[in-house]
């Protein structure tokens, strides 16, 4: 039997908080779990600093990368014998689930920032690069990591199968959604996933769900809505975020302008040096970077010091609401307060804007942007989910942006007892909050 | 820096003066990217070539703080929308010290386009690290719906070689 088609002679099952068991008996599988380039995203917490807030929310990427292993594994059972449905794809599209996240890096929302760094193209250079995922690959077919790689970036030409892992109603979203909710213990997030399985279909080039299934699906639309209010852009894990980039751009400076490190920052170099490889980037784990910040917390450098301490000690700074645009004259003059206070504002005061945290609201789809989600309807027609449905016509319109502005509050209470500087800062920060 | 990666979308609005069309907004501002203007909103490839969900968001908050207009117009059977800086949004720009490079030349190439158009630009941009042939084949298969011809690919690497001479 080719090794495409090879099944282990028993079949493996992990168990998991979220689908219960996630079932592997493809021997393709199990050989890319046991990969290092796996192995590593359980290094990787799925949601970055959020258990800062949500102290449960220590779930890591290869908990994920199973679960949207596991509901395409389902789907696909339920896809068998359908017409638009090639069975040859089922390989390619476990595959392109199980390892759709492998270029995370740590923190990698700040990461990428900081360092103008993208997931995606690490995640390709696993694939395609000299690794063990690649050899694995490669035993398959030639073609086949090319092909991964496509599913992964979206742009592989059956868009069915991309649309599994990738579109307004995939798996990826399904896992986190549940998952997220269920280690941060929040009671939103939750929806039938059972349901929607069972109502999805395969049509042409794209799952299309049955009418039948709407409220299942407005379900699913609103715990995406509520998880991100609530959970993904909680203004705490922003106040954590914040000092996490500060942290990088600080030690970024330091590093450009020939600092001594105490510690040196060895696994830092090639993202300070601006040319990050694939070995250096596989190195640098959220547990390695966690121990740089423990050991900067006792650095020479005030600043580096001092914002490693808030990270580490979970020592975070305060926020108030923000508007950019009423509110431009007092933050020049905040700015400028703060720097003859002598804190330095570059690195503490900060405006964080509700697009810093990109989260994909479910969109109708005007002007071709995103294919939206389309209900099949009993006589066949499509139609899309907010022309049909009022619930999430309401949240599909115009967004509720936001703004807030991060300070340390310890080092303004800090200030004299007689300082004019400290009271017109209060004054500022505070009179409408 | 107060909202740098807001204040260089203002710019590229206070050169365009006018942009009709989400689709040829997110076009546009790719486009710029690929020609070294350096906008900061993470793109991925989706159906109708690369889309930023970052730079929808920015948008959308630039409208909410009243530093860009974005005025709804019912076309046959969809809406299309045209965004146009406000006074409050010169004010804001006014005092941003964000620098970018000459854009005006290459924006009104792209505005002379249409949607459609620019969609191919961007995707065989997208592709750019692949040779020129591999690349009208990718965009061939990624594309097959909107039927792209010869001569429409042809056009599109004019079009990209004359943007990269422009200011």
């Amino acid at each position: 039997m080719s090794y495409k088609h090879e099944q282990l002679d028993e079949e493996k099952v992990f168990k998991d908080p979220v689908h219960r068991y996630v079932h592997v008996k493809d021997q393709v599988i199990w050989d890319l779990i046991g990969t290092p380039e796996f192995q590593r995203l359980r290094r990787i917490k799925q949601l970055g600093t959020t258990y800062l807030t949500f102290h449960g929310a220590e779930h890591s990427r290869f908990n994920h990368s199973l679960g949207v292993y596991e509901i395409v594994r389902r789907i696909l059972l339920n896809f068998d014998g359908r017409p638009s449905w090639n069975r040859e794809e089922r390989l390619l599209c476990l595959c392109a689930a199980l390892l759709h996240d492998l270029g995370h890096g740590p923190f990698s929302h700040s990461f990428e920032k900081v360092f103008k760094l993208d997931h995606e193209d690490f995640t390709r250079k696993i694939v395609l690069g000299n690794t063990h995922v690649n050899q694995i690959l490669l035993k398959v077919s030639e073609d086949f990591p090319q092909k991964v790689a496509d599913v992964i970036n979206k742009t592989y030409e059956d868009k069915l199968v991309v649309s599994l892992i990738s579109s307004q109603i995939d798996a990826d979203r399904m896992d986190y959604l549940q998952r997220d909710a269920y280690f941060t213990g929040v009671s939103y997030g939750h929806f039938d996933m059972e349901r929607i399985l069972r109502v999805m279909r395969p049509l042409d080039d794209q799952v299309v769900i049955k009418e039948s299934g709407m409220h299942a699906v407005e379900d699913y639309i609103m715990s995406r809505y509520q998880m991100y209010w609530q959970v993904y852009f909680h203004p705490v894990t922003r106040s954590a975020e914040v000092i996490l980039s500060k942290i990088l751009h600080r030690a970024k400076y330091l590093y450009q302008n020939n600092y001594n490190f105490s510690l040196q920052p060895t696994h830092f170099l090639s993202f300070f040096e601006g040319e990050v490889k694939l070995e250096a980037y596989l190195r640098l784990d959220e547990p390695v970077v966690l121990y740089y910040f423990q050991m900067w917390a006792d650095e020479k450098d005030e600043i580096l010091r001092d914002l490693c301490e808030r990270f580490t000690n979970r020592h975070l700074f305060k926020y108030i609401e923000f508007n950019p645009n009423l509110q431009l004259q007092e933050w020049m003059e905040l700015y400028s307060l703060f720097r003859d206070a002598g804190i330095d504002p570059e690195y503490y005061l900060v405006v964080d804007s509700s697009s810093d945290l990109p989260y994909d609201f479910y969109r109708p789809g005007e002007e071709e942007e995103r294919l939206p989600i389309h209900l099949l309807m009993p006589n066949n027609d499509l139609r899309e989910l907010s022309r049909q449905s009022d619930i999430v016509e309401s949240i599909s319109g115009k967004k509720r942006t936001d703004h807030k502005l991060y300070f340390p509050l310890d080092f303004i209470e800090a200030l004299p007892e007689d300082s004019t500087i400290k009271d017109r800062i209060f004054e500022i920060l505070f009179k409408n909050n | 820096m107060l909202l740098a990666n807001h204040a260089k979308l203002m710019k590229f609005f206070l050169a365009s003066e006018e942009v009709t069309g989400r689709k040829k907004l997110q076009k546009m501002i790719y486009i710029l990217k690929k020609c070294e203007v350096p906008f900061e909103e993470k793109y991925e490839f989706h159906f109708y070539g690369p889309y930023s969900e970052e730079l929808t968001l920015r948008i959308e908050e630039l409208c909410n703080l009243g530093f860009i207009s974005e005025l709804k117009e019912k076309k046959s059977n969809y809406y299309q929308y045209r965004y146009q800086m406000t006074k409050q949004g010169e004010d804001f720009l006014h005092h941003s010290q964000v620098q970018l490079p000459p854009m005006e030349e290459k924006i009104n190439l792209m505005k002379e386009k249409s949607s459609r158009f620019l969609e191919l630009v961007s995707t065989m941009l997208y592709f750019d690290h692949l040779e020129p042939q591999e690349v009208e084949e990718k965009v061939r298969t990624v594309k097959k719906k909107q039927n792209y011809t010869d001569q429409d690919m042809a056009e599109a690497w004019v079009f990209i070689s004359e943007l990269r001479q422009k200011h």
